[in-house]
């Protein structure tokens, strides 16, 4: 059943597109797609509670696609895909409201939306590395045109920007890939097969870093993370809801899923040196956060700082880091969602500006208390507050990089030090600073703050408050998976 | 043995003939009974006898088990070549319906059974194995695609156009002559059988080497490789676009197959390798240098043009050095992957060609910036403009995205494992990440950017968007069941044993 989170994202994307309906109807269209692949992914994972120590890896439709090149439809899944699914069905739920006052084109807005979810939930249910792959790339040229046509700030430069990166990814993964699948024997694309193979060492050192890579571009890792700040600034807040709650996910998934289980030997000789970027890129995030003018910027950096920990929390093939890093992104998919529906939407369409220096003069915190409040408790949960997801994830890779690397684990800590520090800058910058008299600035925008925003950051702040309370909501889903062959072996391999 | 030899040309020639028989109906009808009629009938009854014409000889091409070689290899016909005459054909009448509605020129009879000729060329050039037949199909080729550019001679760009063309043509069909008679001159036959034979006997002569690369600047200008390239930009430019659309695509089809074949049945004792590990000369590392240049030089300077029309013919150029892998490749099952590709991208290639020709004769140029907002105007016409670009940048799920998929995967040589062409694919890659950047600038125009307030509707003929949408569609079904296709290759490369 979960194959039709696919397949209605896909229907209603057409759909949208081809009836002649009116705004109205063109919304709560989306909204019903969205909230009907939600639904599925729901009950998918309440099904799959009961099984998951059992059978963690299910199989939903397995079919000959292509047989001259083995090439299959495979779709399969495990906790770590489920727990993701789900996540991107939060997202799309509370993107699309947050996009309810897209004021144009707004039939091609949700069905391109809708085009990248649809993607989205491709790639983390296929277990082909060809049908990955076309997913993967699908999911890219939406991206393209959300940003450019609904975008701001420099908004065709962002856009390309971010899609030649993701491109470069793309093909780098298509290399890798191909490779794999000739080395192999070219028999076939299952990626549990090809993740069993034993590779030569000298051509696991050479693939490793090239399909690795080619996903963690997309995962924001340092150096090749400098297309998530402006493509984030660029885009509207639906899009930059997906880039950094789902889009970003992808990559991260990708290395896991594809280049970590593929090449282990080459991920032992790379460990250390990918585990440095990826704290370069923690304690570079955080420290490019803290001095940012612009609000979305603070979250863009703040991403790329969040994605750090997912990267390093894979890289410590420990038990409990990498199910951290599974768990973090998934808490980073939600409240970096709601970080930006905050910057983006909440506002900026009130105050019609972005910067720091503005907002702090506007008295937010008395003219909109609802943000206000719901910025306080993202930017809590996601400096890891206790309570809130944010903290176990991250308690959790901390606890994982510390058996790996200990020094690791320092730099890592007071990474999340800096992280408080920038959180706690921009919500006293802009909620809760007294101008002085003759600085103050009106808001120009109504403080009435309308249903579907109220929805959508109700929705995010108590899935985040739930897997903070309860997280074995959530892990029970992925340790099981951990333990699939495919995982056991990464893990096990590391653990020496 | 000579009795049954009649009968036997008779079915070889077979789909030839109906093209022949077709061009005779044509100028009858167009030049006998309906030259006072209107254009628009001369042109729909002119461009349907062709497209039958095409039909016909399909129906009986496609899938039919024929096996007949004529005595020194005059004509090869087997499941093989059969497909390819399919190909082409259907091709060429897709090309043929949408010339119905983009010809401007009053001379209706004349343009289609010029364009049923250099069909028969073309068929001539990818069933032929004999170096004198392939040579006709050649120059039968090239004749009529001259004419085909200088077609509108009212445009001084079109005339222009199609002198270089044909000078340049002209130098490469001697180059090439010159070629095939220092190849026949060592080895005293003309059929490429034997010719290999004899070649494999005697050892790399130096005048057999000589003619191998003469031979090999004849074809490169066929199909547009660099350093043959320079008459691309400039044709695709001025000829009429029908015309370009031909040249663009059909003729390339067959450009890529006779090459192939050329090189791998008569001079594949002459290959070379060009993998890394292992440089040994031959024509393989001549087309790998070739393919490296094209993929670089295409794509790069595909960036800086403003006009459709000439970045169209610079991406041509890149897509000839990535369809060069096929050829370069030892793994035979590159070669189903060359006529995956080329087919695909020929049928996107008519498409795009077919959206220019509206976009000239509504805005009066080519230029990127006359696409704006045409998605507003023109829904359909624009989302399948998309589906062109798209595939031939290689986004799934479209054609060229499984084409390339397939040619570069076959190109590392799987089965050994040991990436012979890894740098080559490499380069394949990172270009086309760079050939991105100029699609989206195009689409960029066509579905971002909102059209000016005062540029006058969009109006499409009424049987175009037809046609357009059927090619986009058949492009779309291509990339999600690609097997639909592969699965009529496979057999016939394995019965030709390429």
């Amino acid at each position: 059943m979960l194959a039709w989170t696919i397949y209605l994202t896909f229907i209603g994307a057409v759909a949208l597109l081809l009836l002649p309906i009116s705004v109205r109807a063109v919304r709560f269209t989306a909204l019903a797609t969205a909230l009907a692949g939600l639904l599925i992914s729901v009950i998918e994972a309440i099904l799959y509670h009961a099984i998951a120590f059992q059978e963690p890896m299910q199989i939903i439709v397995r079919k000959d696609w292509i047989p001259d090149l083995g090439i299959e439809y495979l779709l399969q899944y495990d906790g770590i895909s489920l727990v993701l699914v789900l996540l991107n069905g939060i997202i799309a739920v509370s993107g699309i409201l947050f996009s309810w006052n897209i004021r144009h084109r707004e039939k091609e807005f949700f069905s391109l939306f809708l085009i990248l979810i649809g993607a989205v939930y491709g790639v983390f249910l296929s277990f082909d590395a060809f049908l990955l792959l076309v997913f993967y790339e699908i999911a890219i040229i939406p991206k393209y045109f959300l940003i450019a046509i609904w975008g701001s700030t420099r908004k065709e430069y962002g856009a390309m920007k971010l899609v030649l990166y993701s491109m470069i990814g793309g093909g780098m993964i298509f290399f890798g890939i191909v490779a794999a699948y000739a080395a192999s024997g070219g028999q076939t694309f299952n990626l549990e097969v090809l993740a069993k193979f034993e590779y030569p060492l000298l051509f696991q050192m050479i693939m490793f870093p090239i399909l690795f890579v080619g996903f963690a571009v997309l995962a924001g890792l340092w150096p090749f993370h400098s297309w998530a700040p402006t493509g984030h600034v660029a885009a509207p807040t639906g899009a930059s809801m997906l880039l950094a709650g789902v889009i970003m996910k992808i990559g991260a998934y990708g290395a896991l899923r594809v280049a970590m289980t593929f090449f282990p030997l080459g991920l032992d000789y790379w460990r250390g040196p990918l585990s440095v970027m990826a704290l370069i890129g923690i304690v570079y995030g955080a420290c490019n956060a803290l001095v940012q003018k612009d609000f979305k910027f603070v979250i863009g950096y703040s991403s790329v700082n969040h994605m750090g920990f997912v990267l390093l929390g894979m890289l410590t093939l420990h038990e409990i880091g990498v199910s951290g890093a599974v768990l973090q992104m998934f808490s980073h998919g939600i409240l970096s969602g709601l970080l930006f529906a905050v910057a983006g939407t909440m506002v900026y369409e009130r105050t019609g500006t972005r910067e720091l220096d503005h907002l702090s003069r506007m008295m937010l915190s008395r003219k909109i208390p609802f943000v206000a409040v719901i910025f306080t408790l993202t930017g809590f949960a996601s400096m890891g507050l206790p309570g809130f997801s944010g903290f176990v994830a991250e308690l959790q890779i901390l606890i994982g990089v510390w058996s790996a690397f200990p020094w690791m684990a320092i730099v890592a800590a007071i990474g999340i030090l800096i992280g408080v520090a920038y959180n706690l800058r921009t919500m006293q910058t802009v909620f809760f600073t007294e101008p002085s008299p003759d600085h103050v600035m009106e808001m120009p925008g109504s403080s009435v703050i309308s249903l579907p925003e109220k929805l959508g950051a109700c929705l995010l702040i108590s899935v985040s408050l739930v897997v903070g309370l309860y997280p074995r909501i959530l892990l029970d889903l992925i340790y099981p998976s951990l333990h699939t062959p495919m995982m056991k072996a990464l893990i096990e391999g590391g653990g020496h | 043995m000579l009795e049954p030899l009649y009968q036997d040309i008779f079915k070889a020639f077979l789909p030839e003939l109906i093209l022949a028989g077709t061009v005779l109906f044509v100028l009858l009808f167009d030049l006998g009974w309906l030259s006072d009629a209107p254009m628009a009938r001369r042109r729909t009854v002119a461009g349907g006898l062709s497209f039958l014409g095409c039909l016909a000889a399909f129906f009986l091409c496609f899938r039919s088990q024929l096996e007949i070689r004529l005595s020194q290899g005059m004509l090869n016909v087997d499941s093989l070549s059969l497909l390819l005459v399919s190909v082409i054909l259907v091709l060429t009448g897709i090309s043929i319906l949408l010339a119905i509605e983009s010809l401007e020129s009053p001379h209706v009879g004349e343009f289609f059974s010029i364009i049923l000729l250099a069909t028969i060329g073309l068929l001539i050039l990818v069933s032929s194995e004999n170096m004198l037949m392939i040579f006709l199909g050649m120059e039968l080729t090239s004749l009529s695609l001259y004419i085909l550019t200088a077609f509108d001679k009212r445009r001084v760009q079109s005339i222009e156009a199609a002198l270089k063309y044909f000078l340049f043509g002209g130098l490469s069909a001697a180059v090439l002559l010159f070629g095939l008679s220092l190849i026949y001159s060592t080895t005293g036959e003309t059929d490429l059988k034997e010719v290999y034979w004899i070649l494999i006997a005697k050892g790399p002569l130096p005048i057999g080497v000589l003619g191998m690369i003469m031979v090999i600047a004849g074809f490169g200008f066929k199909i547009a490789a660099v350093p043959f390239h320079l008459w691309a930009p400039e044709t695709y430019e001025g000829a009429p676009a029908p015309s370009a659309a031909f040249i663009a695509s059909v003729s390339k089809v067959a450009g890529f197959m006779v090459t192939a074949k050329f090189l791998l049945v008569g001079l594949f004792g002459m290959m070379g390798s060009a993998a890394w590990y292992l440089i040994r000369p031959g024509w393989a590392p001549i087309l790998a240098v070739m393919a490296a240049f094209s993929m670089v030089l295409g794509n790069f300077a595909a960036i800086r043009q403003v006009g459709l029309r000439r970045l169209l013919a610079y991406s041509a150029i890149a897509h000839s050095g990535y369809m060069l892998l096929g050829i370069i490749s030892q793994n035979s099952g590159a070669r189903g992957a060359l006529i995956y590709y080329v087919t695909t991208y020929a049928a996107a290639m008519i498409g795009a060609f077919a959206v220019v020709h509206l976009l000239e004769s509504q805005r009066g140029n080519d230029r990127l910036s006359s696409l704006r907002g045409l998605f507003q105007s023109s829904p359909v016409t624009s989302l399948c403009f998309g589906v062109f670009i798209f595939s031939l940048a290689g986004i799934p799920p479209l054609a060229g995205f499984f084409g390339k998929f397939y040619l570069f995967a076959e190109a590392l040589e799987p089965a050994s494992g040991v990436f012979g062409l890894f740098w080559l694919v490499g380069l394949a890659v990172i270009t086309s990440v760079v050939s991105f950047y100029y699609y989206l600038k195009v689409l960029k125009q066509v579905f971002v950017m909102e059209a000016m307030p005062d540029t006058r509707s969009f109006a499409t003929p009424p049987f175009t968007p037809f046609i357009l949408v059927l090619i986009a569609s058949g492009i779309l079904l291509l990339g999600c069941f690609p097997h639909w296709f592969t699965r009529l290759i496979e057999p016939a490369m394995k019965a030709h044993g390429f």
